[in-house]
């Protein structure tokens, strides 16, 4: 296996890496904040390309105007699905709110099915992700680079939220101790409607993209994609944003090493990454950046 | 009183055998396949129960360990020519290929479909359990989506999405309501033991539990184990009543079925998840209707695949959010309250002639525990 090669697939890796860390920077934020895996996360990241579809595909809106209005819808649904079904369970048992969120996944899957249809939808690529550019005699195609390009700069914006606006500050003080904050005078439910709003944005911008990357979609496409993202959250240290961020690229560049270079077990990658999720489970529970989490009594 | 309820006991558990002797050569197929699929329902979630409900640990793995034991029974039982006509694509590999086990060991089989199954939940269980949290949920569906991967890439064990067919069938009534009685029996005197009031103790409050000395990796183990066994039993059944075992068979979808059966009957009560399993499995055949095409009168409507789980999903958000208890809530059904019920609707209704009853709630058989 030659150097170029390897850099190829690295570079293979950190683009679908920087897609998983999309959406596990939702399941981390939310479960900073409330404990809660939000199973409905990976199928938010299924609307959103199932809006751009019919947007830019069917409505023949501009690129993008279509994709705007998709992240915005998927925040809207996501802010609607705490809303309806996360919020009046916030002082039930923990369980009662795991198992909504399994109901509203599986709601939204087989609604999916049954409305947007099971058979898989071809999905439409702007110009400049498909042209082909040439690189010191390599050529590469344009989601290759585009996609990692537009993932940092959707990174970089949401570290400027979290770290450097008022309502950063107030989700950072939500997840470090919600009853203090709320102490503060901080409206705890409008910070966790933003969170989750910012979340399935994030979702569904690496929805779509992953849609430029593997043009198929269908009504399951969120699960796998959703679950990988959440153990890309648990690599990093659950409630960290950077540990998702670095999780998400571990899982990509793992993924595709295993395709690339073992290609005989490719049909088995999806097993390497719960491998990595046991393994951390047992060996490093808090993950590379995650701390303890403290015990409430 | 103890002495009258165990042979009240014996004498249901004696009507039950009754009737399944009756029952199994003269009712017709249609209805003797419902009632199969309830009872393996009642082994699947009773034992489901026990780890979400009992013990409060959020498992979404019984689809995994069904897969495990609806494949192992199919490996065991499956007639040799029958082994290599299912086997085209690629060759069954050893020992399997050389063995298959005679209908009297079906029983074994049964065992070692769970004890296989068993294996798997130490496989999830042992790292996420010992961890505060909810990593056993995102670990168990992460299994089940694994097993299913493996399933459909093991093409010379599981011969991949093709599946097994040509399973014998011997799944008949007598061993789908037997194991079903078995599961029922072994969870409930397991609840009612000091294991069972630990497990309980850990649902409420891990912290409280563990400084009264409860070990709690132990116990929250132990009932993961104990429901993966019969979850894999179960899955040896399913294998044995339809006679073919693939992937599909085991995906999400099952470990939804049972999630809504113990929240509709109420996380932690026997009682609630078998009348429910029974419930649910009835259920499911009358909303198959809901599937069909139809035609009223002039005006064709066409069938919708599909509804029938946008139906369940929306109940069981419904469930979680405006009927948490479920049917029994906690409780169990039991003699002493069977006995004790003439009396408290003597009383509810003494009470509502004078006025006393603001609301119907809380009159039931639910309030006594066993």
């Amino acid at each position: 296996m030659d150097l170029s090669t390897f850099i190829q697939q690295l570079l293979n890796g950190i683009s679908l890496g920087g897609l998983y860390a999309l959406i596990a920077i939702g399941y981390t934020m939310v479960y900073g904040i409330l404990r809660l895996i939000n199973f409905a996360h990976g199928d938010v990241f299924m609307l959103a390309t199932y809006f751009a579809y019919y947007l830019v595909g069917i409505y023949m809106l501009p690129w993008w105007l279509g994709i705007t209005l998709a992240v915005l819808l998927a925040a809207l649904v996501g802010m609607s699905i705490d809303r309806v079904a996360y919020r009046p369970l916030r002082n039930a048992p923990r369980i009662s709110a795991l198992i909504t969120a399994v109901g509203v996944s599986f709601l939204l899957e087989n609604g999916g099915i049954v409305v947007l249809g099971a058979r898989p939808k071809g999905f439409p690529r702007p110009e400049i992700m498909g042209k082909v550019y040439t690189l010191a005699g390599a050529s590469i195609i344009g989601v290759s680079v585009w996609v990692p390009v537009l993932t940092l700069l959707i990174l970089a914006a949401l570290l400027f939220i979290v770290y450097r606006t008022k309502i950063g500050a107030a989700m950072r003080a939500v997840s470090t101790d919600m009853e203090t904050t709320r102490l503060m005078g901080v409206d705890i439910d409008r910070v966790i409607s933003f969170t989750f709003a910012l979340g399935s944005a994030l979702a569904a911008a690496g929805g779509i993209m992953w849609a430029f990357k593997f043009p198929q979609i269908n009504p399951l496409m969120g699960i796998l994609p959703g679950w990988k993202a959440f153990t890309a959250a648990v690599v990093g240290g659950i409630g960290n944003i950077i540990g998702a961020m670095l999780g998400g690229l571990v899982i990509g560049i793992v993924e595709i090493m295993i395709v690339a270079f073992l290609p005989w077990l490719s049909g088995y990658k999806d097993a390497f990454v719960f491998i990595i999720l046991i393994a951390f489970l047992l060996f490093k529970p808090t993950g590379f950046l995650g701390e303890p989490l403290k015990e409430k009594v | 009183m103890k002495e009258r309820n165990f042979r009240l006991n014996l004498a249901l558990i004696v009507l039950i055998a009754l009737s399944v002797w009756w029952a199994k050569d003269r009712l017709n197929p249609y209805i003797l396949r419902v009632l199969n699929t309830a009872a393996i329902y009642i082994v699947a979630a009773v034992s489901y129960n026990l780890v979400n409900g009992v013990t409060g640990q959020f498992s979404l793995g019984p689809n995994a360990f069904m897969a495990l034991g609806g494949f192992t029974v199919a490996l065991l039982m499956l007639p040799l020519p029958q082994k290599e006509m299912v086997y085209f694509l690629q060759p069954l590999i050893w020992p399997f290929n050389s063995f298959s086990l005679p209908q009297w060991l079906f029983g074994l089989s049964l065992i070692l479909a769970g004890l296989v199954a068993t294996a798997g939940a130490f496989i999830v269980g042992v790292p996420c359990l010992r961890l505060r949290g909810d990593y056993l949920a995102i670990a168990t569906f992460g299994f089940g989506e694994i097993v299913i991967v493996l399933a459909n890439n093991a093409i010379s064990i599981t011969n991949g999405a093709l599946g097994i067919k040509g399973i014998p069938e011997y799944s008949t009534l007598p061993w789908t309501v037997g194991c079903a009685v078995i599961t029922v029996l072994f969870i409930r005197n397991l609840v009612n033991s000091s294991y069972g009031r630990a497990m309980k103790a850990i649902r409420e409050d891990e912290v409280a539990a563990e400084a009264m000395g409860i070990n709690l990796f132990r116990h929250k183990m132990l009932a993961f184990a104990v429901s993966a066994f019969f979850a894999g039993v179960s899955g040896g059944l399913l294998a044995t009543l339809i006679t073919t075992v693939s992937p599909s068979l085991f995906m999400f979808t099952m470990t939804f079925n049972l999630l809504i059966i113990i929240v509709l009957g109420g996380l932690g009560s026997i009682t609630g998840s078998t009348v429910t399993a029974i419930i649910f499995a009835v259920l499911q055949e009358l909303l198959r209707e809901v599937e069909a095409p139809r035609t009223i009168g002039p005006i064709h409507i066409p069938g919708i695949t599909g509804m029938r789980m946008i139906v369940f999903s929306i109940m069981l958000i419904l469930l979680m959010l405006f009927y948490r208890r479920g049917l029994f809530g906690k409780g169990e059904a039991s003699w002493d309250g069977l006995f004790a019920l003439p009396g408290r609707v003597r009383e509810f209704f003494e009470r509502l002639r004078r006025k006393e009853v603001k609301s119907w709630t809380r009159t039931g058989i639910e309030s006594h525990d066993q």
